[in-house]
């Protein structure tokens, strides 16, 4: 092949390749993600991956209710309940939007009915009772719907005798339903007072960010209560804190690892371990005897007399 | 007479109304130096005419004009209504892990037939009493306190009176690092187990969870001119419309007001106010208000302290709207 023919074939494959687009913008971002602590940018399958948490500088990044099963619960174990539970209007809530729009722009952005997902599942093979809140969903407010379905799962909970684990995380009460989402907090606190009598473990998880009305009831009344790094926590925001008392607060104020210093929370925990130690915990408030009724070994003195 | 109440300073929408009493005064103090039968005439017509415009504007409230009454300087508060219920009534200190917080005041009360605990929220008076009172923002330890009372009236068999008047719990750094949220949801779980009755009045403002932390009761009333809210109108009106200046429109769209809550169902009863708010008659107010709480009590102290738990817990499971699809 002479060269004039080399350049002719070239030009031929050139003309019959598929050409292929440039990736758009929206496609470019979702590929890569920067983390929001030390600015690193990720792959965001990597990412994805390490269970949303920067491999670089280990911020947790805000996940899902549905990643947050994922990660949670033993494979196809979990069975949705209440999830027929959706949000009216009782006031007829109108701001520079009226509710209704509003919760639809909610759905949209989070795929989801409501703030909050329940059910039951498996955790390494203990059953229990989970709520799974998403901040992605109308800032995880706790409306009518959330106030519920969390009262709906304590008392299923109650009922099956199975362990409860709430992972939080909410803005506090949706304003849009006034004093209505004010008393859930009474009637998640009020369910929590009968589960309690009833002996069974409630195991609260904190995640960012969790404020206001959540931690005022239900999030702070866990018989265990577990943070996950970095997380902010607590009641009032940091801005309003900041504009009563005239002064800057100090950079890690409401932070997991700040509770943890103040005597508020049990332990923070990462996400790689969450799993893992709720099913520990869960295991180790359930007397043995109970999951095997042959070899009763609770009792220790028991035990000694046995073998001595 | 000139209709004018020194105890009572004019709010922004009773100016009218004081211009008119101002008025009033000036020809009354002409009448004394110079006795006219004409004069006296036109005096009465103003008077008339101040006693409609009276009472046509305090019939035609908006929401923010109430929020106002709510928060007059001049309101009633807590030890207001405990000193006319009872003179002699003792108060109880502290939350025994180290502080005595003034913003939430308690003690043992005679009202009508009942010995009762009550306990009640007090934002001062006087510059140095508000500070005090930290203008009625209670801290982990107010809420600690309350909780202390509440079991001690549990133990005795004592029915609870708890009377509401607070902007909120208060969001100071301190107050976090207590474990201001924790105090709230401990009162809110605890006041479910109790087998005494409850009964909650707002008197003024019910501020959030800071009020709803003494408000988990049997019978919740309200006085007319008082409001409860899930967040203030202002802070409402920052997040929602981004501006200072919607205030009023906040106020309306969240329904804060006594009676659009006893129409959503949250509350029982609303007790009416003395004509232009409690601050004109706080002998009238404290009567009226004892006399709603009394009648609750006899109600409620048919009930067995089971039958009192389960009452309560059952009211609180039943709020909020929502549907099933």
């Amino acid at each position: 092949m002479d060269l004039k023919e080399w350049f002719a074939s070239r030009q031929k494959r050139r003309e019959t390749l598929e050409v292929k687009q440039p990736l758009s913008t929206e496609e470019y971002c979702a590929l890569w993600t920067q983390c929001f602590q030390c600015r690193e940018l990720l792959y965001t399958r990597d990412l994805r991956n390490n269970l949303h948490v920067c491999p670089k500088c280990q911020y947790h990044f805000r996940i899902g209710a549905d990643q947050r099963i994922e990660q949670l619960v033993d494979p196809d174990t979990f069975e949705e309940l209440f999830g027929e539970l959706g949000s009216a209007d009782p006031l007829g809530f109108v701001d520079t939007d009226n509710y209704p729009a509003r919760q639809a722009e909610a759905s949209r952005k989070s795929g989801l009915k409501e703030a909050i997902v329940t059910g039951t599942a498996n955790i390494a093979e203990l059953p229990v009772a989970l709520a799974v809140m998403d901040f992605a969903h109308f800032g995880g407010s706790m409306g009518s719907v959330v106030g519920e379905k969390v009262a709906r799962l304590i008392e299923a909970a109650l009922e099956l005798r199975l362990p409860l684990i709430i992972v939080s995380s909410s803005g506090g009460a949706r304003m849009q339903e006034g004093i209505l989402s004010l008393m859930q907090l009474a009637k998640t606190s009020a369910a929590l007072k009968a589960f309690s009598e009833g002996s069974l473990l409630f195991i609260s998880v904190l995640t960012e960010p969790t404020f206001g009305g959540v931690t005022a009831s239900f999030a702070m009344l866990g018989d265990i209560i577990i943070a996950e790094p970095g997380a902010r926590i607590g009641f009032a925001g940091r801005r309003v804190i900041e504009q009563t008392i005239r002064q800057k607060l100090p950079p890690d104020f409401q932070t997991a690892e700040y509770l943890m210093k103040n005597g508020q929370v049990d332990m923070v925990i990462e996400r790689s371990r969450l799993r893992e130690t709720l099913s520990r915990l869960i295991g180790l408030h359930q007397p043995k005897s109970r999951a095997d009724k042959d070899t009763p070994v609770r009792n220790s003195a028991h035990k000694r007399a046995v073998t001595t | 007479m000139a209709p004018t109440d020194k105890r009572s300073a004019p709010l922004e929408f009773e100016q009218p109304l004081s211009v008119l009493a101002q008025q009033i005064e000036a020809l009354e103090k002409q009448l004394v130096d110079n006795p006219n039968p004409e004069l006296e005439a036109d005096i009465a017509q103003l008077l008339e005419q101040y006693q409609h415009l009276r009472r046509s504007l305090y019939s035609n409230l908006r929401a923010i004009d109430r929020l106002a009454i709510a928060r007059h300087p001049q309101r009633p508060y807590a030890r207001d209504y405990f000193d006319r219920w009872d003179p002699g009534w003792i108060e109880l200190h502290g939350d025994r892990q180290g502080a005595d917080d003034a913003a939430l005041v308690g003690g043992l009360v005679e009202l009508g037939e009942f010995q009762v605990l009550a306990v009640g929220t007090q934002k001062g008076r006087t510059l140095r009493d508000k500070q005090q009172c930290n203008f009625g923002m209670p801290q982990p330890e107010g809420y600690r306190k309350a909780l202390r009372l509440f079991h001690h009236a549990d133990k005795f068999g004592l029915p609870i009176v708890t009377l509401i008047d607070t902007p909120g719990a208060y969001p100071g750094m301190t107050a976090e690092q207590h474990n201001q949220a924790q105090a709230i949801a401990m009162n809110l779980r605890e006041l479910a187990g109790l087998s005494v009755p409850v009964v909650s009045v707002v008197t003024g403002e019910g501020g959030s969870g800071g009020a709803l932390a003494i408000g988990v009761a049997n019978r919740i009333l309200m006085l007319e001119h008082s409001v409860y809210s899930v967040i203030s109108p202002e802070g409402c009106a920052s997040i929602l419309w981004r501006s200072s200046e919607k205030v009023s429109e906040a106020a309306q769209a969240m329904k804060i007001t006594a009676r659009e809550i006893l129409a959503l169902g949250v509350i029982d009863e609303v007790i009416e106010e003395p004509l232009g708010g409690a601050h004109h008659d706080y002998e009238f107010t404290a009567v009226s208000t004892r006399d709603a709480i009394v009648r609750h009590l006899r109600q409620l102290s048919t009930m067995s302290g089971s039958k009192l738990k389960a009452d309560r817990q059952r009211k609180f499971r039943l709020m909020g709207s929502f549907v099933e699809v």
